[in-house]
């Protein structure tokens, strides 16, 4: 393409980088909030409090009788199991084929009706790190092809950067402009450069089955129900015989599979619970290990004696569940997990860099009148609205999950409306504003919403940090503390943005400003 | 500045659509004749694809001339094409 590799390969990781660079942004931030899903979730519903045990056969039972009498006609009934950290029994059925489903948090001693405020927690988080909020296969093909590039750009930025061990060592704040964000472009890239090498194949590998089924459908000759089968990860339910039957008590069955697996069981399927032929499947927690491999145990509804048994994975299976446990971390205990926490936000920084310097080594010439092209207008406008728009976003989506009445109806969705209302709020000045002040605007705007969170999570719930403090509350010292962190490194960055606009001869640190020198607005 | 552009769209079509052919006729043939069960085969093969396509991705923008970038994809493609064809047929 070029006259050498070199160059032909430098070309690619611009342009590749750039086309995808704001998905993956929107991708890296969500995902890399998703290590802390359940946290995520447990602060969104501050009425339920953590740490008691529970008493999974009791929950089981309670939340059958639930399902009776809500849904005594539906072909199946779904259960997630209360753990220490959510203590709360999810039942998720639905009334006909196709209809939407219908959620209910239980209290799992008593099967009540729980007073927790509805909301989708970090789930909503987790889905759109995979599913950008479209509908499932567009957000998983959009998702998987910006993967793919981030692959390639990943694959060409190595190739580019010959010294990357000294590339390493340079940063270079206090240089020209764009030298100091290159040096911070490849200092986050090689830094994290197994993690970014790794997530980056390993959540395509998650999706590997959607995005190429060419090799399964070859040899199986489109059979996929033949392949799972044969890979001995799923138990089929059996067709119902359309006699009426009794659900054996659950109780037993749970203690029989973790008996058997070792582990403890999550979550549970019923499949005609109401038929002379139902069908109980116990999915149990990920045993000690890498895999993400969840064994499950079949019993037969009716009477409780036990049907199937996941087998032990073969080799190919366990690679594969040990590829998709790397990129989910349910592995890693709280060091680790910070560990891939930090790796990620170093992902999220590595394609901020690498758009802001884009824009940075396109600037005009000092002092001269050229006004910025169209191209890089847009671009412009697209890194404000989506590196310091989706952090509101979060922060508007946190603030809306305290600040909408608990009782209210469709919470879940106003507070997914609060998430991209935050993002648009936030793209919309960059419009009329001089790039610089754009940066400064939205960067303040990102600061003040992550320090409202934890004051205003104090205000209306009677859960402030002091409380937190005082009860030993982990989970939400640590999420308030984190936000204030992120408010701080917010403002600085304002700040110092702000500073260097009043004096635009000094080049100094945090040079967060594409587009100062021109200074016309749109 | 025309000829450059479609020249750059040549190669960015031939690395998305030819790439990921490639990549799925190679994961068709492994699937169909790596040495282990079906399943494992065609898991193992469904997981290297991905390595496959990138490969192939970046061996369209690093050659020198289209020509060259094009003959890459499509000769290893119509031998991987054939293998799938001749395994597929001995199998049935």
């Amino acid at each position: 393409m070029k006259a050498t590799f070199r160059q032909s390969m430098a070309w690619l990781h611009v342009w590749s980088g750039l086309v995808v660079g704001w998905v993956l942004f929107a991708v890296f931030l969500t995902g890399t909030l998703s290590y802390y899903r359940t946290e995520i979730s447990q602060w969104m519903r501050p009425e339920l409090h953590a740490g008691h045990a529970v008493d999974v056969p009791i929950a089981a039972e309670r939340a059958v009788d639930a399902l009776r009498e809500r849904a005594p006609d539906a072909r199946a009934w779904f259960m997630t199991l209360p753990t220490p950290e959510i203590p709360a029994t999810r039942i998720v059925w639905r009334t006909a084929p196709g209809a939407p489903f219908s959620v209910a948090l239980l209290d799992p001693a008593t099967g009540a009706t729980l007073p927790a405020r509805d909301t989708r927690g970090g789930d909503f988080l987790y889905r759109f790190h995979y599913e950008l909020h479209l509908p499932p296969l567009w957000g998983r093909w959009i998702v998987g092809g910006c993967a793919m590039v981030m692959l390639i750009a990943l694959l060409s930025g190595i190739v580019t950067h010959r010294r990357i061990f000294v590339d390493l060592f340079t940063f270079r704040p206090n240089k020209a402009r764009q030298r100091a964000w290159l040096d911070a472009h490849n200092v986050t890239g090689v830094l994290a450069l197994p993690f970014h090498l790794m997530i980056t194949y390993t959540g395509l590998v998650t999706l590997m089955l959607l995005y190429m089924p060419w090799g399964v459908d070859t040899a199986y000759r489109g059979d996929r129900e033949r392949y799972f089968q044969d890979r001995g990860q799923t138990i089929a339910a059996r067709p119902p015989n359309h006699a009426p039957g009794t659900l054996a008590p659950l109780g037993p069955m749970i203690r029989e599979a973790m008996r058997l697996t070792g582990s403890e069981a999550t979550f549970i399927a019923i499949h005609n619970p109401r038929d002379a032929r139902s069908t109980v499947l116990v999915t149990m927690d990920e045993p000690e290990g890498l895999a993400h491999l969840h064994p499950a145990v079949g019993f037969d509804g009716v009477t409780g004696t036990f049907l199937a048994t996941t087998m032990p994975a073969s080799a190919a299976t366990t690679v594969h569940g040990t590829l998709v446990g790397l990129h989910e971390a349910h592995f890693a205990r709280w060091p680790l997990r910070l560990l891939f926490f930090l790796s990620g936000l170093l992902g999220c920084a590595m394609v901020a860099t690498g758009l802001v310097l884009w824009t940075v080594a396109r600037l005009p010439k000092p002092n001269s009148a050229a006004r910025m092209p169209l191209g890089h207008r847009l671009v412009h406008a697209l890194n404000v609205g989506t590196l310091a728009g989706l952090p509101v976003a979060v922060a508007c989506y946190l603030l809306a999950n305290r600040l909408l009445p608990a009782a209210m109806p469709a919470r879940p969705e106003a507070e997914v409306q609060a998430f991209f209302a935050g993002w648009l709020l936030t793209a919309l000045p960059v419009v009329f504003l001089a790039p610089a002040r754009a940066w400064t605007v939205a960067l303040t705007t990102a600061a003040a919403g992550f320090f409202a969170i934890p004051i205003v999570g104090g205000v209306t719930t009677n859960r402030h940090l002091l409380t937190s403090l005082r009860e030993g509350d982990k989970v939400f010292v640590a999420f308030d503390t984190t936000s204030f962190c992120v408010a701080v490194g917010f403002g600085f960055a304002a700040y110092a943005l702000a500073n260097r606009r009043a004096a635009p001869q000094r080049m100094g640190k945090d040079a967060l400003q594409a587009g100062i020198g021109s200074r016309s607005s749109v | 500045m025309a000829r450059t552009r479609l020249a750059v769209a040549a190669r960015i079509a031939l690395a998305v659509f030819a790439g990921y052919g490639l990549a799925g006729l190679a994961t068709a043939a492994l699937a169909l004749g790596l040495p282990m069960s079906r399943a494992d085969a065609a898991s193992t093969a469904t997981m290297l694809s991905f390595a496959v396509y990138a490969a192939a991705v970046l061996w369209t923008f690093g050659a020198r001339r289209l020509a060259t970038a094009a003959l890459g994809l499509l000769l290893p493609a119509l031998a991987l094409g054939g293998l799938v064809w001749a395994l597929h047929g001995g199998a049935g």
